[in-house]
């Protein structure tokens, strides 16, 4: 069943991680403003609680959950709603967002045991209190955990899969977490394995991270089938379907979810966020953020208040060089730009990566010259060069029957074409089309 | 503690002065990019294509460079003055222009290289729309066309002159006339003797090169080393050179087997004539060869099969331009029906199903 520790295809970007694998999370001091976008997870935006003028304290709702797949949001410092109005956001739009003025003068401690204690809590109580206490996936997605821990009774699930592969270059912020959380992360499996009621956890780890692996081998439980599974260095080794296919053999098929194959994946950092939570009592606030990439002066992993804005990040980081001319949120294989220093860095922003003019620069772009590389390099075996030739020319229906909607957009294609297309753009906004006209129709 | 300003920003320090003067920039993920370009893949191309050259220059002389040269001339320039701006720089035309130098004969006339040269680019690229469109081997296309052209030039093949610096034949014709009749013996192709006379030529002179036959063709060992290179490289598809050995090889060898006296041996049909260069360098053209790995084995095999088949049944002594356009025409449809099985999903699907 454990044949290879890795997938087919998939593509060998420079690491880049050595800027801040060593570096000790720091805690940064809370800035004067916090910017808590209603829109911070996959789903239904959060309903707004609060009005221009109220007082909140650390913990504090300031939204509700609106609907199944959708969680509240908490005021992540003490001090006065400013206002409710449109902010950028991450994803390069205009967001409802909650403008918080923090007290300087406020201790910032929070309500105490906003999350009660786990032990005599029902798997089903555990899942509302993960809702409540406003945990996503921490790995970029931000898809609402709790949904997750609830499986159909018709899809048996009999293994959880830790993904700690953080495949993508630069990022440092699982590999802090399980380094220095080992404790929170075993913990956390422990409460998400009763919710689930598995009884296997596989860790998958890439193999660059040998601090880590050590580390989580030397928790593991005792009493529980917990297991450490190094992985090949590869992008997009930390993709759902290719850790799944790594960890179990089987490949998750097509449209379907990992439930379908019997498993559940939790990126790591969201499970020392369940551990951390019916440890600590504090709902989600604030989370680890590797602000790096050679044009930041002081690249590091720092514990950040959910909401702080890019501005205040850099600026602790003391500021980026001359060189710098981009700012990407989550990886740069698919992490998004960002125009805006006053944009907020929410539950789902794994890192700031900066970048420098010789890296992030316009390319001449040439014809395709079909040379099969993109073929090669995809994950999921699409005809990328086919996917191309047809997006260029507007043709969506024939790119759905080229299975367009398997692409998860991870962007090996665009990284490996030698005439620059950007071929995972137009895969993405082709995607685009397709729903728009299938909710249309 | 600063002093927010007047929109609520704090105030920038000094030292933050880089920030306050960020221009940011926007552009779509990945935000990193690996080192190859295309300009990158064709100018190794180019690179690789000069020892060979070197060692052509080396047994007929001048000639070579001459043929050659003329041959990139014609290419090039059609492409400076047709194509789309500064496609030139890519090196794909130098290319075509290089190799079609290659597969001619040295004595050939220059203005008939130069023309081949033009039509390559312009009927064989550019009228399909430049890099990346056309359906066949720009080079072969030329070579195709001075075939069908200049017929007797093209299969005039000189034997060793007195010096190193005498033509291998009327390189100087001007243009629209034809060569004036040789001064010089010529001589036939191991393939045109085995062909016509039945003589075989020794394997290690056919793998050094050493022989009579188009300028770049001959010196088998270094073309499979300049190409292994770039397949090293991954500036071609290893796949399509190994299975047109392998297919040539199992073929050849089950004739040989059969009737040794009455068919080549095998390492013979791999060493003669232009298979070599056509593996490596003709087949292999990213442009015209299938984007997917199955489909780069079949149109191999089927390149293999139809040069033995030409080279053993046909009426000509050499078929590897024909067996490559041939399967040239194949690549569309060979793409469509190789593939790849979709991550998830049944490796075929069902036939019913779809109805």
């Amino acid at each position: 069943m454990l044949g290879s520790s890795t997938f087919r295809h998939g593509v060998h970007p420079p690491e880049s991680k050595h800027l801040t694998e060593k570096v000790r999370v720091r805690r940064m001091p809370f800035p004067d403003e916090i910017v808590l976008p209603l829109r911070q997870h996959a789903g239904k935006p959060a309903r707004l609680l609060v009005k221009a003028g109220d007082r909140v304290e650390r913990g504090d709702k300031v939204a509700e959950a609106d609907g199944f797949v959708s969680v509240p949001i908490h005021a992540s410092a003490a001090g006065t709603v400013k206002d409710i109005r449109l902010c950028p956001h991450p994803d390069g739009s205009m967001a409802e967002s909650v403008v918080i003025a923090v007290d300087r003068f406020s201790p910032q401690v929070p309500r105490p045991r906003i999350v009660p204690r786990w032990e005599g809590l029902s798997p089903k109580q555990v899942v509302e209190e993960v809702q409540k206490a406003g945990v996503v996936g921490l790995g970029g997605a931000a898809f609402p955990t709790h949904v997750k821990l609830l499986p159909p009774d018709d899809m048996p699930v009999h293994t959880l899969i830790i993904n700690g592969a953080e495949c993508e270059p630069y990022l440092t912020t699982d590999h802090r977490t399980m380094v220095e959380y080992p404790a929170r992360v075993q913990f956390g499996i422990r409460i998400m394995m009763k919710a689930l009621g598995v009884d296997k956890a596989v860790i998958g780890v890439e193999k660059n991270k040998p601090d880590a692996i050590s580390r989580l081998q030397d928790t593991l439980p005792d009493d529980l089938d917990v297991s450490v599974l190094p992985l090949t260095v590869k992008y997009p080794q930390g993709a759902e379907k290719m850790l799944i296919k790594v960890v179990t053999g089987r490949e998750v098929p097509s449209g379907k979810l990992p439930m379908h194959v019997g498993v559940v994946v939790q990126n790591v950092g969201s499970i020392a966020c369940i551990g951390e939570i019916f440890e600590t009592g504090y709902p989600l606030i604030e989370r680890i953020v590797t602000v790096t990439g050679p044009g930041v002066r002081r690249p590091s992993n720092l514990l950040v208040p959910v909401g702080t804005r890019l501005r205040d990040v850099l600026e602790f980081c003391e500021g980026v060089t001359d060189e710098a001319t981009q700012i990407v949120f989550g990886g740069p294989m698919m992490g998004a730009a960002q125009p805006d220093l006053d944009t907020p860095l929410i539950k789902g922003t794994t890192g700031v990566v900066v970048l420098t003019k010789d890296q992030a620069r316009s390319v001449e772009r040439y014809p395709c010259i079909h040379c099969g590389r993109c073929l090669e390099a995809c994950p999921v075996f699409l005809n990328p060069s086919l996917l191309g030739t047809q997006a260029q020319a507007g043709r969506y229906d024939e790119m759905e029957a080229a299975n367009l909607m398997d692409c998860m957009l991870c962007g090996c294609c665009s990284y490996v074409c030698p005439s620059h297309i950007p071929l995972s753009q137009m895969f993405a906004l082709g995607k685009n089309m397709l729903r728009k006209r299938k909710a249309a129709a | 503690m600063s002093v927010p300003g007047p929109d609520g920003r704090r105030a920038t320090s000094p030292d933050l002065d880089s920030m306050a003067e960020l221009r940011l920039r926007i552009a779509a993920s990945p935000h990193l990019r690996s080192s190859h370009s295309t300009p990158r893949i064709m100018w190794n191309v180019v690179g690789s294509l000069v020892p060979i050259l070197a060692v052509a220059t080396y047994y007929f002389g001048p000639s070579a460079l001459l043929v050659v040269g003329a041959a990139t001339i014609g290419a090039v320039l059609t492409e400076r003055l047709f194509g789309r701006k500064g496609s030139t720089g890519d090196g794909s035309a130098v290319i075509t222009g290089l190799l079609l130098g290659l597969i001619l004969p040295p004595g050939f006339p220059m203005w008939m290289a130069f023309l081949g040269g033009v039509f390559g680019i312009a009927f064989g690229k550019l009228i399909f729309g430049g890099l990346g469109q056309n359906v066949f081997n720009p080079a072969l296309l030329g070579r195709a066309f001075l075939q069908a052209a200049f017929p007797i030039a093209i299969t005039t093949w000189p034997v060793q002159p007195a010096t190193w610096w005498s033509l291998r034949g009327d390189n100087f014709a001007l243009p629209l006339m034809s060569p004036s009749a040789p001064d010089i013996a010529t001589g036939a192709t191991p393939l045109g003797l085995m062909k016509f006379e039945g003589l075989p030529t020794g394997t290690w002179d056919l793998m050094i090169g050493s022989t009579a036959g188009s300028i770049g063709e001959t010196a088998g060992l270094l073309i499979l080393l300049c190409g292994g290179y770039l397949a090293l490289r991954k500036y071609l598809d290893w796949r399509i050179p190994a299975s047109i050995f392998l297919t040539v090889l199992a073929f050849s060898g089950v004739l040989y087997a059969i009737g040794p006296d009455r068919f080549p041996n095998p390492l013979f049909m791999l060493f003669s004539g232009g298979l070599m260069l056509g593996a490596m360098y003709m087949a292999t053209d990213m442009v015209t060869s299938p984007v997917t790995p199955a489909g780069a084995w079949i149109f191999g095999a089927g390149i293999g099969l139809l040069v033995v088949l030409i080279r053993v049944w046909g009426g000509l002594p050499e078929g590897v331009m024909y067996a490559i356009l041939f399967m040239n025409a194949l690549v569309p449809f060979i793409n469509r029906t190789t593939q790849p099985r979709v991550f998830g999903k049944p490796r075929r699907k069902p036939k019913g199903a779809e109805a």
